[in-house]
């Protein structure tokens, strides 16, 4: 492989893995919190993806105003999701949590079939993100650049809400000891209310993003990046916001790099990454950047 | 209800599901038994799944990719080398595989320990992680060995698949496996070894520290679910008679989950239950999905509503039947006469015996 | 307490309901053709799921014949369709449906070779006759009396996409397929065999990667092709469009190669420019009016649809007129009679060519090149088999 493509898969592979990333953050802080997978996450991603189609089409918007659209309308679809399938049952088992939120992301996945029609459809970039660029021998879109740009000042953001203020801080709290947190004082379901509102912008603008990198949306379209964004944060370590990022950076460039190396092993690229997530798990156990939860007896 | 009673009741029943068994396979529609058969199938993959979960408390989302190791190794072993070279026109199928035919149950139980096998292998590292680890673990498993069969192309003929698997399951092999499975996953729940795997589910450090060997608890849970598993996946080649890779993909597991679950983690009545509704409420729900009319008004058929009105009755079980449809209790023939008196307006206030024994 | 009790009973309802509604569909004896009040002709299709695309498509063609044609041997026909949703026991489970509950005298479907194999396990061992719209593998009819298909398969098709290249003096080509997808390493098969034929060795591809359902970045996999002057990716257009994108994205400027697949509005939709210059097999082309009856097809579906129709739905189209043919030329609806007539087709004129079916139950027929310019699909040639 010469330099040229090497350098050519790496930025793709980051660029990938920014997406995961993006979509990772969200899931690991709602785990954070709630210690629940939301599966619905992924589904999330698509409804941000079909919410500026629809934005620009149906409703003739100019494209930031689609984007802004979509992203209003997903989190709304976050916070109701929350209300109505989550808060019930949190003082239940986890595994409630879990079949409720494999329910919601059925629902959301068939609604989506009913209602937008199976056959895929041409997201439209702006043309702005269409354009390609050089530097030396390496050409990319535009977008990528773009979509690394936009995942770091997410993260830098997110980062600075969650360490800087009080809201931010009740998160915080929250997701080590909820029972705690609600007797200090804190309104402990507004909190959760913003967590989740902030999960499904992340997971909104992740899946505009996606649609611009590939442009073909279809209402299956969030179950790969859910899933790969779930084994991302777990690989990062599941509840930590900075280990998102990093999980889903190396699983981007890992996916990319491996096929770029070994083509001929290109069917197994899957495999290859679920091997190397497990591997890494059984070495450590919780993640990258996992805290080892003590136990308490 | 005395004891005795009990038993010639449940003796009673078995034999009147024996005779049903047996006037449905000479008798019903075949679309009839087909769902019944896969009601049987479903119902073992819930079973399992709450004995590895539900009695065990291990997070194992490994079912879609046991269900097709025992499915292939059952197809294999039932193919006749004719169908094997039809089937393996682009690239040939590996020579020791090439001429070998077994009866049904042979493959069956085959299918089912290699499966046991291949899990308990998976197992071993795995089960050092908790919880979600464990969860994304054994999915990651699952995946990798539906891409290993996607790829070995001269093991398993890659993602042409297998066709012409002889369709030798019928309702007494699908009933029947259910029933040993069953009985087995009974009486382990109810040994002292099912003891011990409760202790684990509930308080895995309590558990070590009165002296529970967790990890053998673990990998003879992972084992014996697993083996059923396969079995069933065997089960399901011989009745569609065509498998690949695609039905094994980690959405059948999710499916397994919320059938269980909607029947009560704890509760193998629960687990039947649930997967035989799941079955027939999504063929019964199909003229949903073509033109239909009420009264006056024609409702246009919308293909998809079936899975959309599950998923709405799913998430309704969750919220409103927090343990499932039976939580954690099972059948029991009080249980029952209970039920159906509570179903009923009440008589008398003041009815006496309103307890049962 | 009281709500969930209202939930039970509720719950259980509907259930009942539900059934009820669904052994509402009576099952009728097959009685002589005097006393039939209605034929039964059954389709299965993906119509959910991740092949919905094609299901859907494939059902527009259907339902152009059903509303033209609605009544068979002075009989009225209920064409009854049930979803498979892509998936093996659904689809084997519809067609027991379509037997034993609708009583079909005849089935049309499905897309996806794999739904087919299902579904036709075990319409042969019930004797009812299939007619396949567009499933290619090879597998579907094979060993089959009672399946049969109206359009080509792969092995055909491949050759035909290897052929072109080779006339265009392509020498080095980069294979990408979808191997968790049968149709595309069949065809993927069946190109490379044929490539092998034509030039007498496999010099000439450089390069074969595999990408798996679900992805969408082929950027590794095209870094591998080296100097291919042509890429062929046997799958869905899809993966097809977002391949070509990238591919222009990495500089690549050679020919693309596809095949049936291929063929959606949504191919050039998605890939934009990148399209310009493609080249697929496909079952016909609204062009070159392989038939007479070609040109009125394709003016009622853009009446109906208001756009152009697809090879699917041309297909879906031919299948259905085809087994309304086979039950007039057998004059009875008797599934045998139908099965022996639909063998025994000989040049039916369908919209997507002249149809003779062989002994193996598939359609002999011309296969089409289109070539994609100014984002239409334009006809490039035909190749006979």
């Amino acid at each position: 492989m010469t330099l040229d493509s090497f350098f050519q898969n790496l930025a793709n592979g980051i660029s990938l893995g920014s997406l995961y990333a993006l979509i990772a953050i969200g899931y690991t802080m709602v785990y954070g919190i709630l210690r629940l997978i939301n599966f619905a996450h992924g589904d999330l991603v698509m409804l941000g993806a079909y919410f500026a189609f629809y934005g620009v089409s149906m409703f003739f918007l100019p494209w930031w105003a689609a984007f802004i659209f979509a992203i209003g309308l997903t989190a709304g679809v976050g916070v109701i999701m929350e209300k109505v399938a989550y808060r019930p049952l949190r003082e239940y088992p986890r595994i409630n949590l879990f079949t409720a939120a494999v329910a919601v992301s059925f629902l959301l996945e068939n609604l989506a079939i009913v209602i937008f029609g199976g056959r895929p459809k041409a997201f439209n970039r702006p043309a702005f993100l269409d354009r390609m660029l050089n530097i030396g021998s390496i050409s990319f879109v535009s977008y990528t650049p773009i979509i690394i740009a936009v995942s770091l000042v997410l993260f830098v953001g997110l980062m600075l809400i969650i360490n800087k203020t009080k809201a931010g801080m009740a998160m915080r709290a929250l997701s080590k000891d909820i029972e705690t947190t609600g007797l200090m004082g804190v309104n402990t379901d507004r909190i959760i209310m913003f967590a989740f509102m902030l999960g499904s912008c992340l997971a909104a603008v992740g899946g505009i993003l996606w649609a611009i990198k590939f442009p073909q949306i279809n209402p299956l379209m969030g179950v790969m990046p859910g899933l790969k964004a779930f084994v991302a944060a777990v690989l990062g370590g599941i509840g930590n916001v900075g280990g998102a990022m990093i999980g889903g950076l190396l699983l981007g460039i890992i996916e990319i790099m491996l096929v770029a190396f070994f083509p001929s092993l290109s069917g197994y690229r899957d495999a290859f990454s679920y091997a190397i997530l497990i591997l890494l798990l059984l070495f450590r156990p919780t993640g990258i950047m996992g805290e080892v939860q003590p136990e308490k007896v | 209800m005395k004891q005795k009673q009990k038993t010639i009741l449940t003796a009673v029943a078995l034999l009147v599901v024996v005779g049903l068994l047996f006037v449905a396979e000479r008798s019903l529609n075949p679309y009839y038994q087909r769902i019944l058969n896969l009601c049987a199938i479903y119902s073992i993959f819930a079973v399992t799944f709450n004995l590895i979960f539900g009695y065990t408390g291990q997070f194992s989302l490994g079912h879609a990719g046991f269900a097709a190791i025992g499915a292939y190794v059952a197809a294999l072993l039932t193919l006749s080398p004719a169908q094997k070279a039809v089937n393996f026109f682009l690239k040939t199928i590996i020579s020791p595989l090439a001429n070998l035919e077994v009866p049904f149950l042979f493959a069956l139980i085959i299918g089912g320990f290699i499966t046991a096998l291949l899990s308990m292998l998976i197992a071993w590292p795995a089960l050092r992680l908790r919880g979600d680890y464990l969860a994304i673990a054994t999915l990651g498993f699952s995946e990798i060995i539906r891409v290993l069969m996607v790829n070995l192309q001269s093991i398993t003929n890659g993602a042409l698949g297998l066709k012409g698997i002889p369709g030798y399951t019928n309702l007494f092999w699908s009933w029947g496996c259910l029933a040993v499975c069953i009985f087995v996953v009974k009486r382990l729940v109810d040994s002292s070894y099912g003891r011990a795997m409760a202790a684990v589910r509930d308080d895995e450090v309590a558990a070590e520290a009165l002296g529970v060997n967790l990890f053998k608890h673990k990998m003879m849970a992972f084992g014996l679910s697993s083996f059923f598993v396969g079995v069933a996946g065997g089960l399901m080649a011989n009745l569609i008679s065509t498998i690949d890779p695609k039905v094994f993909l980690f959405t059948l597991t999710y499916q397994i989950v919320g059938v269980t679950v909607m029947g009560g983690m704890g509760s193998l009545t629960g687990s039947v239950i649930s997967a035989c509704l799941y079955t027939i409420f999504l063929e019964a729900l199909r003229p949903i999905e073509s033109q239909f009319t009420i009264g006056s008004l024609t409702v246009p058929g919308i293909p998809g509503m079936r899975m959309v009105i599950f998923s709405f009755l799913l998430l309704m079980v969750v919220l409103f039947y927090r343990k499932g449809l039976m939580g954690n209790k099972e059948f029991s023939w009080d249980g029952l006469f209970r039920f159906f008196k509570r179903l009923l307006p009440k008589k008398n206030i003041n009815s006496p015996g309103g307890g049962g024994s | 307490m009281l709500f969930k009790r209202l939930l039970t009973i509720g719950f259980l309802l509907i259930l009942i309901s539900g059934a009820l509604v669904g052994c509402g569909s009576q099952d009728e004896e097959t009685e002589k053709i005097e006393e039939m009040e209605e034929v039964v002709i059954g389709v299965y299709e993906p119509m959910t799921g991740a092949q919905a695309a094609g299901g859907v498509q494939t059902m527009q063609g259907v339902d152009l014949v059903y509303a033209q044609k609605n009544e068979v041997l002075g009989v009225p026909i209920r064409m009854v369709l049930v979803d498979n949703r892509g998936d093996k026991a659904e689809s084997a489970t519809a067609m027991t449906r379509l037997i034993e509950h609708e009583k079909a005298v005849a089935v049309v479907g499905s897309y996806g070779s794999s739904n087919s194999m299902a579904g036709g396990e075990v319409s042969e061992a019930a004797g009812i006759p299939v007619m396949g719209c567009s499933p290619t593998n090879p597998l579907v009819t094979e060993g089959k009396d009672y399946y049969f298909r109206a359009c080509f398969i792969d092995p055909f098709q491949g050759r035909v996409m290897a052929k072109y290249a080779t006339e265009q003096g392509i020498e080095k080509v980069a294979i990408i397929q979808n191997i968790s997808q049968d149709y595309s390493v069949g065809l993927a098969a069946f190109f490379k065999q044929s490539w092998i034929d034509l030039t007498g060795s496999d010099a000439g591809i450089v390069s074969e990667t595999s990408y798996q359902d679900g992805d969408q970045d082929f950027t590794a996999q095209l870094s591998d092709i080296g100097d291919a002057e042509a890429i062929f990716a046997p799958g869905y257009y899809g993966d097809a469009a977002l391949l070509m994108k990238q591919a222009r994205e990495m500089g690549f400027t050679g020919q693309f190669m596809g095949t049936d697949a291929w063929e959606a509005p949504e191919l050039v939709d998605i890939a934009g420019d990148a399209a310009e210059g493609a080249v697929f097999s496909s079952h016909y082309s609204a062009e070159a009016a392989t038939t007479p009856a070609s040109a009125p097809f394709v003016e009622a579906f853009e009446a109906e649809y208001g756009e152009a129709p697809s090879a699917m739905a041309a297909l879906g189209y031919d299948a259905y007129i085809l087994v309304i043919d086979a039950i007039e030329r057998a004059g009875s609806f008797d599934p045998e009679a139908i099965r022996d007539a639909m063998a025994s087709t000989e040049n039916f004129e369908g919209v997507t060519g002249y149809i003779t079916i062989n002994e193996t139950g598939d359609a002999v027929k011309d296969a089409v090149v289109l070539q994609v310019q100014d984002g239409a699909f334009k006809y490039l040639s035909t190749v006979s088999p």
